[in-house]
């Protein structure tokens, strides 16, 4: 009745208040081979599957968060706790700082620990856990002591209508840190090797999850295990003119811009994943700017404090002879991530365009 | 009785002056006069707070003398905005459903907390909500247009279309913008009163929170400092049984949040949240002591969040139906209702005709408001500081330049024009 009351009033008024849709288009990974039988899946399938072989493999190993026995919000954990029980796979009292503690006091001890914090935008009650914590654990002790193995999953980044506190890509608070490692994936693919990658490796690890892929980022994933190295970034497309660099989603926007600029400008940009923040691969993007001479770095965080301004500076101090026209960055405004200004927010394609038009005609 | 035994704990605490001291036979640590024992004893588990209520499940009036003064206008006013509220629910979460607006959370089955805690405040009390306390804002005359166009993010909302749906906020009526981060309003709740109690202004703070945002670490910040520096602040739990999928009984052990009181050495109560005529006379006593003492109280809403966590959420992943469905059976509103009955109170055809008209009048308002374009986009630079500094007016212009180009690629007829 009141479904239908409501419905009707839909006949007469458009529709200008619903949820944005997708501000990019996916692009799928290339199947891969030699990594044997793959099985088509999404981002949170993939880091499901990623978490089931760990649970499998290291008897030592947990999982935990606000909400992950059920499955976590955004289904990253479903069924695990079915099948490995609930001293595996559990739920905690909502503290992100009981959370990142609680796992670096697991991992101190040799469990490994893989932590959810159920959005990067609350993550910030764990920064001294993090930072002060977690980060030092290693050089304050004399290396007597680590938590290498703790790794933080948490979503982040742009959903379409997530506001000012589920939208946030908080990356480069944490890339500020000594000792963290920082790994952005974007896709399915990268996202499971990736995280096995984090979970084993000796340091700790921050792993933030663009949310808007966990559904809309669909690859050929190889079902045994494997890793993706970390602090190595991805060369997606080769080009001879402009370097185009970013991270998570934003990798996909700066695809679809090489394609546009091809179209429309008949100049062919080279698309560089950097994959990992923390540590960062500088060779990959050095040696593609000495060839295009030209670049851009595009992400969704503010401008001020960006990661951006940090390759900007190292292609700067490193390329100074081989560049064409200034560092461009294209990035979300300084300014909270507002609700119902999203589209104007972004570094969309059209405002990377312009980017790479004004980077030509320089 | 009530109200007699909060007296007597403050009193008690009082009373506690001495400092430590080692010259004294029996210990004296930090005002807490104990002794010295020769046999070990672990002490285990905690007095049981019990759970006040004036209205049984069937609305039987339990004690007549804690509510000396039944007034009809008062308990009809219970009736209509706790039915409001729900009304407001039923259609804004459809709205959700069918994608007009972006996000919604019910208050479904905490009607009772709402109203009864928000009659039970003075309205010029400070209201530092977490979420789900719409009620609390229409009871205080926020009106049902205001949420819709919060709720569309369109021009008349007052937060500038910048936050997501149901994050309200009214300086008129007391009530500071909602943040999504949990518990972080706990604290601040703790400052403000403090700012009263210098301004002398017997007024007190109210934070409303969860028992999952209990958890969080600024709740413990928030009990200390409120302790300590002895604030006017009533520390509202409403206890709902979920935090989002995690059941309280994943959440903390002990005698709930209330049970932490005596820790703490703040006074504490419980009360039956479905019961909105307890709600009303716990929060009014509470308030008192608050405001008599300058110092802080703990009230626990017992109740159970009967909707989704929010749109986002589907509840049956986690809880049985005939979880839920218990908990049909102990609605405030029909526990109001079947009191009101007994009590001649009610007129069944006024109702329906009421509650008609109501539903009427915010199908109205989401046609309004959906017709409301949304703020101009520039607001988006807007209120990042008290000034546009130089690097966000840059930022803006270099915006409009670029909007100018490519201008076929963004929603501009959804938005006001500069």
């Amino acid at each position: 009745m009141l479904k239908r009351a409501v419905k009707l009033l839909r006949t007469n008024i458009s529709n200008n208040g619903g949820r944005s849709s997708s501000s990019f288009t996916y692009f799928a990974e290339k199947t891969p081979e030699n990594r044997g039988p793959t099985e088509k899946l999404n981002m949170f399938q993939a880091i499901n599957n990623a978490l089931d072989l760990v649970l499998r493999t290291d008897p030592s190993s947990v999982i935990f968060g606000e909400d992950v026995g059920f499955g976590g919000v955004f289904r990253c954990s479903l069924d695990l706790q079915k099948k490995y029980g609930k001293e595996r796979v559990f739920n905690t009292p909502l503290c992100e700082q009981g959370i990142v503690g609680f796992g670096i006091g697991l991992a101190v001890t040799g469990t490994t620990a893989i932590a959810e914090i159920q959005f990067a935008d609350y993550m910030f009650p764990a920064f001294d856990q993090i930072v002060n914590e977690a980060a030092k654990y290693r050089y304050r002790s004399g290396n007597l002591f680590n938590c290498g193995k703790l790794t933080i999953r948490t979503p982040s980044s742009a959903i379409g209508h997530g506001g000012l506190y589920h939208s946030q890509s908080p990356e480069s608070y944490y890339t500020h840190t000594p000792g963290l490692k920082i790994v952005i994936p974007r896709g399915a693919l990268k996202a499971k090797g990736l995280l096995l990658a984090c979970i084993r490796d000796e340091d700790p690890c921050i792993f933030f999850e663009p949310k808007s892929l966990y559904r809309a980022a669909t690859d050929e994933v190889p079902v045994g295990d494997y890793e993706c190295e970390l602090g190595k970034a991805d060369i997606l497309r080769t080009g001879t003119d402009v370097t185009l660099i970013g991270w998570g989603p934003q990798v996909h926007v700066l695809l679809e811009v090489a394609d546009l600029a091809k179209e429309k400008l008949k100049v062919n940009c080279e698309v560089i994943d950097l994959v990992s923040l923390l540590p960062w691969d500088k060779q990959t993007v050095i040696n593609s700017i000495k060839k295009t001479g030209k670049v851009l770095i595009a992400h969704e965080a503010p401008k001020t404090s960006g990661f951006g301004g940090e390759i900007a500076s190292t292609i700067q101090e490193e390329c100074f002879l081989h560049l064409e026209a200034p560092v461009s960055r294209v990035t979300g405004f300084d300014t909270p991530f507002p609700h119902v200004f999203e589209p104007f927010y972004l570094p969309n394609k059209w405002r990377c365009f312009e980017a790479v038009q004004n980077l030509v005609c320089f | 009785m009530f109200a007699k035994s909060l007296r007597s704990f403050h009193l008690s605490r009082k009373l506690y002056t001495r400092h430590y001291c080692l010259a004294a036979q029996e210990p004296s640590f930090n005002r807490i006069e104990t002794q010295y024992v020769n046999n070990l004893k672990i002490v285990e588990g905690t007095e049981q707070i019990p759970i006040y209520r004036l209205l049984d499940v069937d609305g039987e009036l339990l004690n007549a003398s804690e509510f000396p003064s039944i007034d009809k206008n008062l308990v009809q006013r219970f009736y209509k905005y706790m039915r409001t509220l729900k009304e407001v629910d039923k259609i804004l979460y459809e709205c959700q459903r069918q994608g007009r607006i972006s996000f919604y959370m019910t208050g479904y089955g905490e009607e009772g907390v709402q109203i009864g805690s928000a009659a039970g405040l003075n309205d010029d009390d400070l209201v530092f909500p977490q979420y789900r306390e719409t009620g609390v804002l229409l009871w205080r005359g926020f009106t049902i247009d205001q949420c819709i166009d919060q709720c569309f993010g369109n021009k008349k909302d007052a937060g500038k279309g910048k936050q997501m749906p149901i994050h309200y906020g009214s300086k008129d009526h007391h009530y500071v913008t909602v943040s999504s981060p949990l518990g972080t309003q706990l604290p601040q709740a703790v400052g403000a009163a403090y700012s009263y109690k210098m301004m002398k202004n017997k007024k007190c703070t109210i934070v409303y929170f969860g028992e999952g945002a209990a958890s969080e670490g600024d709740a413990h910040a928030a009990f200390n400092f409120a302790a300590t520096l002895q604030c006017p602040i009533i520390f509202f739990c409403r206890n709902n049984g979920y935090a989002i999928s995690t059941p309280a009984t994943e959440q903390y052990r002990g005698d709930g949040i209330a049970g932490r009181g005596s820790a703490y050495g703040i006074a504490a109560l419980k009360v039956d949240g479905n019961d909105v005529l307890g709600v009303y006379k716990a929060t009014r006593i509470a308030r008192n002591y608050a405001v008599e003492n300058n110092s802080p109280i703990i009230v626990e809403a017992m109740t159970y969040r009967r909707g989704h966590h929010s749109t986002s959420d589907d509840s049956t992943a986690y809880r049985r139906q005939e979880e839920i469905d218990q908990w049909k059976k102990l609605d405030p509103i029909v526990r109001l209702q079947n009191f009101m009955e007994k009590y001649g109170m009610w007129d069944n055809e006024l109702q329906s005709k009421w509650v008609e008209s109501i539903r009427k009048q915010i199908l109205n308002s989401v046609v309004q408001s959906e017709k409301v374009k949304k703020p101009k986009w520039q607001e988006m630079f807007s209120d990042v500081y008290h000034d546009l500094p130089p690097h966000l007016q840059e930022q803006q212009q270099y915006m409009e330049n670029h909007v100018k180009k490519y201008k076929q690629y963004y929603p501009l007829n959804d938005f006001e024009q500069s």
